[in-house]
This record gives C-alpha cells, sequence and structure tokens, in this order.
C-alpha cells in the first residue's frame, strides 16, 4: 500500500513550487509597464508591440525556427537510421566504434562538442554560418533521437515483423509498411526532442555560427549580459508558451492515439 | 533478388549514420586530440598547421608538443578551475538529491490517477530552454530583486544578500536546471517499488522512519546514483550558469574554456583544457555506461 503523508504533500507542493514559481515570475514580469524589471508598474503589452519592431530579434528567431526545423528533420532520419543500426543491424565492422559515437554526444559536455566542431570547419575552410550551426545540431541531435528510437525498437514485438518477412514482404517494404507505423510515437517524440534541443542551443550554435547567422538563444544570450530587460521576459515567454503548447498538445495527441494501438 | 536488395538496404541502414557521426564527431575530437599537441601560432587559424600529408609522419610526430598541457600544470588557474568545477558540480548534485529524493518520493506514493499528470509537471520544465529557466533567476537573485524585496518586507534581513555572482547563485541555478534530471530516474526506481516490504517492515516493528533508511533508501540505490551522474556530468561542463549566475571568482572549466576560446583566442590551449575536461569525466561516464547496461540487460 502507497501512503500518501502530509510530509509527501509538503514536498510536492514545494518541489513544484520551486520548479514553477521562478518562470511563472519571469511571465508576470513580461506584462510589467515599468522598464525597471524588478518593480511592478502596472499591466502592459508593450514589450511585446516593442519586440514585433525589433529586427534583430525577429532575424533571431527565423535563423532559429529555420535552423530547428531542418536539424531536428534531417536528426530524425539519421538517428532513426542509427536505432535500426544498432537495434536491427546484428554483427558489422565497428560496431562497439559506432554505438560509442552515438552514446559519447549524450554525455559529452557542450562547449567540448562546440570547440571539436569549430576546428573541423576550420580544417576543412567551410564557410561558418547557417549550415554550420544546421551540422552541429543534427550531430548531437540525431544521438538523442537514436536513443528514443531504440527504447521503442527493443520493445516491441517482432513477431509482426517477422510475419511480414514470411508472407513475401521485402525487408524494406516491412519496414515501412509494419516497423515504422509502430514506431512512428517515438520517431515523432525525437522530432521534437531534436527541435528543442535545437531551439535551445546557445554554446554549440556560438562555437560553429558565422556573419549572419546570430540564433535566438545567442540574441537573448548577449542581451542578458548585458542586463535584465523587459524585452527579453516578453521573447521568454512566448518561448516557454510555445513549448507549453507543443508538449501538451503531443501528450493529448499520444493520449487519444494509445487505446486504439493497444489491443 | 530479395537477399541482394536486402544486403543493400542494410548496409545502407549502417552506413549513413556511421559515416556522418566519423565525419562530424569522431573526425573533430581527433583534430581536437591533434590540435592540443601543436604549438601556438599567431595567425588565421591561430594554431600550426595540421593536415600536411602522411609523407612526414615521423618528423610530425616529434613535433607534437605537450606544452600545453605543460602550460596546463604551470598555471595554477587551470588547476583551480577544474577542482573547483568539480566541487561545485559536486555540493550541486548533493544539494539537487536532498530536493529530488522527497518530491520523487511524493510522486511515487501519489494516488495512481493523478501521477502521470505529476510526471508532466516535472517534464514540462526540462522542455522549456534552459538559457530561460537560468535567465529567470537573475531577476529573483538579483540585489534589488524579487527574494530581497520579499524577505526585506518580511523582515527576515535588514540588508539585502548579495546571492547573485556568487557560488550560491551558480548553485541555485545548476540545481533549478538539473532537477527533473534527478527526480525522473529516482521516481522510476521508486514507483516500482513493492511496498509490501514497507508494510512488513512496519508489522514488525520498524518505525516509519527506520523503515524509510531500511528499505526504501537501500532499493532506490540504482536511481540515487543513475540520478547524481546524470547531474554531476553536464554540471563540471557547464558554461552557462557560472557565466550568467556566477561572479568573476567562479571558477568552473567551462567557462575556463569559453574564455581561452573566445577571448584569449589561444585554441591549442583550449584544446588542451577539453581533453583534459574529457578525461576527467570518463570515470563518472563509464560507471554509467555500466549502470545502463546492466538495466537494460
Amino acid at each position: 500500500m502507497r501512503r500518501f503523508t502530509s510530509f509527501n504533500l509538503v514536498a510536492l507542493v514545494f518541489g513544484l513550487a520551486f520548479l514553477y514559481l521562478p518562470i511563472l515570475i519571469l511571465i508576470i514580469y513580461s506584462f510589467n509597464a515599468s522598464r525597471i524589471v524588478t518593480v511592478w508598474g502596472g499591466f502592459s503589452t508593450r514589450w511585446y508591440v516593442e519586440l514585433m519592431h525589433n529586427e534583430s530579434i525577429l532575424d533571431a528567431a527565423w535563423v532559429t525556427l529555420r535552423v530547428g526545423l531542418l536539424s531536428a528533420s534531417v536528426a530524425t532520419v539519421l538517428g532513426t537510421l542509427a536505432a535500426l543500426a544498432l537495434v536491427r543491424g546484428g554483427r558489422f565492422w565497428g560496431r562497439t566504434l559506432f554505438s560509442g559515437m552515438v552514446f559519447a554526444p549524450l554525455v559529452m559536455p557542450e562547449v567540448i562538442t562546440g570547440l571539436s566542431l569549430l576546428l573541423l570547419f576550420v580544417a576543412i575552410n567551410f564557410d561558418r554560418g547557417f549550415w554550420t550551426v544546421t551540422i552541429a545540431h543534427i550531430t548531437f541531435s540525431m544521438c538523442f533521437v537514436a536513443v528514443v528510437v531504440q527504447s521503442r525498437l527493443l520493445s516491441f514485438d517482432r513477431s509482426l515483423e517477422e510475419a511480414a518477412l514470411d508472407l513475401g514482404a521485402t525487408p524494406v517494404k516491412t519496414f515501412f509498411a509494419v516497423t515504422l507505423p509502430l514506431i512512428a510515437p517515438a520517431v515523432i517524440a525525437g522530432w521534437m526532442l531534436a527541435f528543442s534541443l535545437s531551439l535551445d542551443d546557445l554554446v554549440i550554435a556560438s562555437f560553429t555560427t558565422g556573419p549572419g547567422a546570430t540564433t535566438l538563444p545567442m540574441k537573448i544570450y548577449s542581451q542578458v549580459r548585458r542586463g535584465v530587460t523587459p524585452e527579453i521576459n516578453a521573447v521568454c515567454t512566448i518561448l516557454v508558451a510555445l513549448v507549453t503548447l507543443g508538449v501538451l498538445t503531443a501528450s493529448i495527441l499520444g493520449k487519444a492515439r494509445s487505446p486504439a494501438r493497444t489491443p | 533478388m530479395h537477399a541482394l536488395r536486402s544486403f543493400f538496404a542494410r548496409r545502407v541502414v549502417i552506413a549513413i549514420p556511421y559515416l556522418w557521426l566519423a565525419v562530424f564527431f569522431l573526425a573533430p575530437f581527433l583534430i581536437v586530440l591533434k590540435i592540443s599537441f601543436s604549438a601556438t601560432a599567431i595567425a588565421m587559424p591561430p594554431y600550426a598547421p595540421v593536415f600536411d600529408g602522411l609523407a612526414n609522419l615521423w618528423e610530425r610526430v616529434q613535433d607534437l608538443s605537450f606544452d600545453n598541457y605543460v602550460w596546463l600544470t604551470e598555471d595554477a588557474l587551470y588547476i583551480k578551475a577544474y577542482l573547483s568545477s568539480v566541487k561545485i558540480a559536486l555540493i550541486s548534485t548533493v544539494i539537487t538529491l536532498l530536493i529530488g529524493y522527497p518530491l520523487a518520493l511524493a510522486m511515487a506514493r501519489a494516488p495512481d490517477r493523478i501521477r502521470p499528470l505529476l510526471l508532466m509537471a516535472i517534464i514540462l520544465p526540462f522542455w522549456t530552454s534552459f538559457l530561460i529557466r537560468v535567465y529567470a533567476w537573475i531577476g529573483i537573485l538579483k540585489p534589488e530583486g524579487l527574494l530581497n524585496q520579499l524577505l526585506l518586507s518580511l523582515g527576515v534581513i535588514d540588508q539585502p544578500l548579495t546571492i547573485i555572482n556568487t557560488n550560491w547563485a551558480v548553485y541555485i541555478g545548476i540545481v533549478y536546471s538539473y532537477l527533473p534530471f534527478m527526480v525522473l530516474p529516482l521516481y522510476a526506481t521508486l514507483e516500482k517499488m513493492d511496498y509490501r516490504l514497507i508494510e512488513a517492515a512496519n508489522d514488525l516493528g520498524a518505525t516509519p522512519l527506520g523503515a524509510f533508511w531500511k528499505i526504501t533508501v537501500p532499493l532506490s540505490v540504482p536511481g540515487i546514483l543513475a540520478g547524481s551522474l546524470l547531474v554531476f556530468i553536464p554540471a563540471v561542463g557547464e558554461f552557462v550558469i557560472p557565466d550568467l549566475l556566477g561572479g568573476s571568482d567562479t571558477l568552473m572549466i567551462g567557462r575556463t574554456l569559453w574564455v581561452e576560446f573566445f577571448y584569449n583566442r589561444d585554441w591549442p590551449v583550449a584544446s588542451a583544457v577539453a581533453i583534459v575536461l574529457l578525461l576527467l569525466l570518463v570515470v563518472p561516464i563509464v560507471i554509467f555506461q555500466k549502470m545502463q547496461q546492466r538495466a537494460s540487460s
């Protein structure tokens, strides 16, 4: 029997308050009329209006969005292939090296990933900018996708695939008709994870970027270093709202689908 | 025909991610290793050439210099930064465990109906931008910030506390940012626990606290270890938190690497710093991987 004591309740309330209060305060103060961030000067949406006229932030947001969509999509394909190679690939040359390369970026400090990719781009004389950031993001987020998809591949019933093969489907056809629909939730979750990692990344983008490819986190970071501004609060609020909406939609969709999937 | 096609399909499935990682993960890493052994040059790129063919291999081996590594041991700043990173990461991990454990326990004991909701509540902040979550604390911890306003108005303190730009702010930042990493593995082990064991202990006369120390804690050791490593490993190399919340005297190696690279433009020393940081993390990473393997097998 699980007993939920008053101590548990206190821990829960304090824990959740600790997690959510700072973000809540940030959101509230984005509607602050006063320029001084810590003094409440009445409700106002002026920072959102100013934001809409701030070209450099909008540019950065556009760059971030393009990098995020492109890198998440490529990373999802590569990560899914990597998961298939790990789970279904059998033995192949350099398998240990391969799985090491898939798992190492997960624990690699960001400063090292960023530094090493930059040194590669410099060594091969690759112009830095949009593409180098995108490649960097693909590289580290594909490993996260691989882990998510791998766990799904490990847990599902292989007999369905075997049945398709016995009935004469080619392995490629089996993959698209049987395997992919079964691992689809993990693939979608992997895409979302890759997208949010890309939106979030400051360190790796700072190392690998070049002229004209300033991402939103880089923009936020350089502004924050100069001081807290209500405009940044407004940017952050919009980002938090978008992410919350995305995660909630995904979980509701996931819930709506799951009863149909389980026989 | 089928066999041939599937043979190629399998090859392609393995080859594409393999090649990508070899080019964009392994090769860059080897370049860092190489540059960490090369001499600093005032040029662009600011280091001695890396690729000059395989012909004069022996000469190149002789060219390798350990100067950058010697430099790391000679300048006390680097050793201090490594030690201080480990210390800050350790203290933060312990605080995260102390806050995360009761939270995970409460989640595991919550009624079945609300448990998925609680899990969602812990995961949601993890999806929101790391930078934003760190930024949120600046407004709270500033001398004229909300925490000081609150404490002053309650009369707890009569002078504003200086928290921002100290190590305390860094601890708060790390604990806050990595709390979900601690709670999730803890929750996973605590949720699976067989609660009949607690009942048995109670029947045999154990106090609730005694049962907790003798049964719950030992059974959750895998979760404690996994959570602690998930917090400790990224915290050691952390850059954003010490940079935005820490002070000028907050030494962390991720920040030292950043300064070495972007401000001093000393790429060989930055590479050597990176290699030593990785060596420092090898032990906890290997422990973590062994645990993951044991858990999945």
